[in-house]
């Protein structure tokens, strides 16, 4: 039971940075039905930023704990503007010259600008993987063991924590954003009708550029979490990252905000509880069977609106 | 002159537009009266759809020029504009032929959505907004109490959280004009607002289109094939054929018009008195 409770823990921890990463494949989607395969680079330039930025003011789990707080915070802010800079950059220049040509056309410039956002970062950063030394040490012992230490110790360290509390605080204030406010009603209506939108004087290529910045700052706040808790990271990691996200946003129904929170979740236990209970090399293609029965019953995703065609 | 040609709304001059070999409209030259109510007719394919095209920026005229004069006093050339702006700041709002609303949205966001640069404005591009400025708080309010005054002046008020999709057609056309009008348009631009209603919808919407141009100082320009709504409503009718103008008048003057009646007869003009004397006219 104790090992069952610690592989949930894990699970929601890597859910979560999952989750952080499909909204911004699922906004996408939504609101240009595009995937955009540079986003999993774009959290790890994301990540990058952190580290270089930790790195450059020497921020270590030394320092006093309030300033280590106030520390993270600030990074944290200014890697979302700096990455968001970045998502706006990608769709100004290899999306925007693009939108009204055929639909494959973007495609291609969304894998061209993820090959080449990785290879600026091998060249400019080094192709060596990057360790950090972790940086928020410590966590809880909900269970030790046992006296006799036969048993399994469940730690719930302070980094979970602090993953799983920064994404939900972050999905609350999104969905909010997304449902109350006039940006999120201004995406909505791109979503379903881009011209019309546009006829009632939303400027619909704003509108774009921001779900890109947004879904970028959510991406690198993911590349926050991911540093601090593996604690090391390399120019290869947004690969793997990006196409787990994009299994998750196609899982909960893409498009849908809810359902990429929820298929970012779900990714992150079947990875976690099959490495955990069967073998480590065969979590991705548990993650991925998964993916492949659901659609095969449920072709629109978990929280996917079905398609209904007016005859 | 006529009461159209001294303080035009929008003046069209020398229109055309051409797709290929085709001429959709051909110098096409006319005003909207301030204040008044026009009609564009003309039979199937005559080029108005086109025309409202147009002015709405779906399409790029070949040649000529549409000005869009402002109660302020400004003007604004249509055809150079990028359509987000033409109804932002030129104040020309449009519906559809075929119904454009946003479906998955309820009444009460389709018409808040028509708010939106305000609102943007207001809440300081939403950054402001979600620290609760108050005069965001008090600009959506507005939006909401001018979405619910438009919601009761159609009729639709009790259904405002509904999704939009689930309104029957005669609602989802009041709801379009309402979601226009929430966008505070000088010139409102009716795509047949009358097809598919049945005649009670359909006097309703002569009243609505009467109680918006009398009350909100907001012209008017539709397209109609129900000539019951052009010659009760229309101060001021333009008829099309072929993308040309073939006559321009009052709803009275333009139904007696030799030409409009061989336009939608289908015969050449000499021919029209043969056939009036045998369709008895």
């Amino acid at each position: 039971m104790e090992y069952f409770f610690q592989q949930l823990i894990n699970g929601v921890t890597l859910g979560s940075i999952y989750g952080l990463i499909a909204i911004g494949y699922t906004m996408v989607y939504g609101i240009i039905g595009m995937i955009n395969f540079a986003h999993g680079d774009i959290f790890m330039v994301g990540a990058f930023i952190a580290l270089i930025f930790i790195v450059a003011f020497s921020i270590t789990a030394a320092m006093p704990i309030a300033l280590l707080v106030l520390a993270l915070i600030g990074v944290l802010i200014v890697s979302m503007a700096l990455t968001a800079a970045w998502g706006w950059t990608v769709e100004r220049i290899a999306y925007r010259p693009l939108r009204g040509s055929f639909r494959l056309a973007p495609l291609i410039t969304a894998i061209g600008a993820s090959i080449a956002l990785q290879n600026f970062v091998q060249i400019s950063q080094g192709a060596r993987n990057k360790p950090l030394q972790p940086l928020i040490p410590g966590g809880f012992s909900l269970s030790d063991g046992g006296a006799d230490g036969s048993g399994f110790a469940v730690q719930l360290s302070y980094s979970q924590i602090l993953i799983i509390v920064v994404t939900l605080a972050l999905m609350i204030g999104f969905t909010l954003l997304i449902n109350k406010t006039s940006l999120g009603r201004a995406q909505r209506a791109c979503e379903q009708d881009r011209k019309m939108a546009s006829l009632l004087g939303i400027n619909v290529d704003r509108t774009i550029s921001l779900t890109f910045v947004m879904g970028a700052a959510l991406a690198s706040v993911a590349g926050l979490m991911f540093l601090l808790y593996y604690g090391v990271i390399d120019f290869y990691i947004g690969f793997l990252a990006g196409v787990k996200a994009f299994t998750a946003a196609v899982l909960g129904g893409i498009g849908s905000l809810p359902g990429a929170m929820l298929g970012g979740l779900l990714i992150g236990l079947i990875e976690t509880f099959w490495s955990g209970y069967f073998s480590v090399e065969y979590k991705d293609v548990a993650a991925f069977s998964i993916l492949a029965i659901v659609l095969i019953f449920m072709p629109e995703g978990l929280l996917g609106k079905p398609e209904v065609e007016k005859v | 002159m006529s009461s159209w040609d001294i303080n035009p709304v929008l003046t069209i001059e020398h229109l055309t537009m051409r797709f290929g070999g085709l001429v959709a409209v051909d110098d096409l030259s006319f005003n909207v009266g301030r204040g008044d109510i026009t009609a564009l007719i003309g039979p199937n394919g005559a080029g108005k759809t086109t025309v409202f095209n147009c002015l709405t920026g779906f399409y790029k005229p070949t040649e000529g020029r549409i000005v869009m004069n402002r109660l302020n006093g400004e003007h604004f050339l249509l055809e150079r504009m990028p359509d987000f702006q033409i109804s932002a700041h030129a104040k020309v709002a449009r519906t559809f032929q075929n119904i454009r609303l946003f479906g998955g949205m309820t009444l009460l966001e389709n018409l808040m959505v028509a708010q939106h640069n305000p609102l943007m404005v207001a809440s300081g591009y939403t950054i402001g907004g979600i620290f609760g400025l108050t005069s965001f708080r008090k600009a959506e309010r507005e939006a909401v109490e001018r979405a619910c005054y438009w919601l009761e002046k159609t009729g639709l008020v009790d259904r405002a959280d509904a999704p939009a999709a689930d309104l029957p057609y005669g609602d989802q056309r009041r709801l379009e004009i309402a979601r226009a009008m929430c966008s505070g348009p000088e010139l409102l631009c009716l795509d047949e607002p009358a097809a598919g209603l049945n005649p009670k919808e359909s006097a309703e919407l002569n009243a609505l289109l009467q109680y918006i141009r009398k009350e909100h100082q907001t012209s008017i320009l539709l397209i109609e094939h129900d000539m019951s709504v052009v010659m009760e409503i229309s101060d001021h009718v333009v008829v099309l054929d072929y993308g040309e103008k073939i006559s321009d008048g009052t709803a009275a003057a333009v139904k007696d018009d030799p030409k409009v009646i061989a336009a939608y007869l289908g015969v050449p003009d000499e021919e029209v008195d043969a056939v009036e004397e045998e369709v008895g006219i």
